[in-house]
């Protein structure tokens, strides 16, 4: 957990103000409050990328929202896969998980 | 290492911008949050970004071009990424049903195997064979009387077809379990088999009624008599009164279509024309001296011309 001031010095070319917007539109979740706010590992990695998409890719502010939904659903459902696959790997016998890697396998994409 | 020039895919002499330009596009393509998962993409940012770094910094590119470092040398230590945590449990924060809620919701659950489900009831439920449609001409005769005839399908096997007594045209008969095959142990469908009924050269049908254009001779119109008459049950003698003139209907009561289900038997209507046949020189010579007491003019009722 880190304060909004060690943040902005860890990562480069992030200036507080854009940052402190970022929380406002709900972009960023930290913990705490305005004043006290206390980042995780998770925040500051999703900081880093939202300058990222901003300062490196050109996605502006207006279209960010649109890239962090659609990246949220993305990780949504990876993580809902690994849960899955968590699930397979602790409940299924060993035959249905081949059966199940066949069947997989064998999709062409249609039915 | 890579050349960097060669991992953004310029030229030695490209500008600042130029490269800038290139690295963007190639961000864009191959940045890891945005590729999780895939780890050519992965390997491919890291690269584009060490070539990045290198010649996005006039200083730096200066002494690699001089060969002063080499590519590997501006290797950034690797951060950690935001799919490190997104994926994984810490991701929730930032998932769409809110950072409390661990495990599957129903709608998770449906989302994931509704599919599953749906399609494995759908192959395991009964399913009604399919209904087969085919059509079946008749006489007349035989669709008001009843019959039975014999239907040959396209796959080669015969259907034995009870018409009852007073089928319409038109009317589909139902053959239950004679359509198409159940599967998992289900029903057959059934076979639909349309009625079409040939018109009949004298008789024909009003619902429950037949009608007939009964024709008579002049004698029989004028001065009656007991004549034969063709009904669908086979022919019925009766009397015409005298004085029949063309045009009389005579109801033969019961006479048309038999009684079925619940509707009772129609009658049979038989409108008289008078047919003269060839006359003889006797009927000729007859009505050259026949003066009647009261001349009648049949087409009085009609104007001219309409």
């Amino acid at each position: 957990m880190i304060s909004i001031e060690v943040l902005v010095t860890q990562i480069s070319g992030l200036q507080r103000q854009d940052l402190e917007r970022w929380i406002s539109n709900q972009w960023v979740r930290p913990d705490g409050r305005a004043g006290a706010y206390a980042f995780r590992e998770i925040d500051v990695a999703r900081v880093r990328l939202i300058r990222e998409l901003r300062d490196e890719m050109q996605v502006n502010e207006e279209a960010l929202p649109i890239v962090l939904s659609l990246l949220d659903q993305l990780y949504d459902q990876r993580r809902r896969m690994r849960e899955l696959g968590d699930a397979l790997r602790r409940a299924a016998p060993d035959e249905v998980r081949r059966t199940l890697a066949r069947h997989l396998a064998d999709q062409t994409g249609i039915e | 290492m890579e050349d960097p020039y060669k991992a953004l895919g310029v030229a030695r002499d490209a500008s600042q911008d130029d490269i800038r330009r290139a690295y963007r596009d190639l961000a864009k393509q191959h940045h890891p949050d945005l590729n999780p998962g895939n780890v050519k993409a992965e390997e491919r940012f890291k690269t584009v970004s060490a070539a990045n770094e290198l010649l996005s910094d006039p200083e730096k590119r200066g002494k690699f071009d001089r060969g002063e470092i080499d590519a590997a040398g501006q290797e950034r230590a690797p951060q950690s990424s935001y799919r490190d945590y997104a994926e994984g449990d810490a991701g929730r924060r930032y998932g769409r049903s809110g950072p409390k809620s661990g495990g599957w919701s129903a709608e998770d659950l449906g989302d994931m195997f509704g599919s599953i489900f749906n399609t494995d009831h759908r192959a395991k439920a009964p399913v009604r064979g399919r209904d087969e449609h085919y059509s079946l001409t008749t006489d007349f005769l035989d669709a008001v009387n009843g019959a039975t005839k014999r239907l040959t399908l396209p796959d080669g096997r015969t259907l034995d077809v009870k018409i009852p007594s007073g089928t319409a045209d038109g009317q589909v008969l139902r053959l239950r379990g004679q359509g198409g095959g159940g599967g998992n142990g289900s029903p057959d469908g059934d076979a639909l088999i349309e009625i079409h009924v040939i018109a009949h050269r004298y008789f024909s049908r009003d619902g429950q009624d037949i009608r007939l254009d009964l024709p008579v001779t002049l004698s029989e119109a004028v001065l009656g008599g007991p004549i034969e008459v063709p009904t669908p049950g086979g022919p019925v003698r009766m009397r015409i009164p005298p004085h029949s003139d063309g045009g009389t209907e005579l109801r033969l009561r019961g006479r048309g279509v038999p009684a079925h289900g619940d509707r009772a038997a129609g009658n049979l209507y038989a409108t008289l024309r008078v047919a003269l046949g060839k006359p003889d020189a006797a009927l000729e010579e007859f009505l050259r001296n026949w003066r009647q007491e009261r001349p009648a003019d049949p087409r009085r009722a009609m104007e001219a011309g309409r």
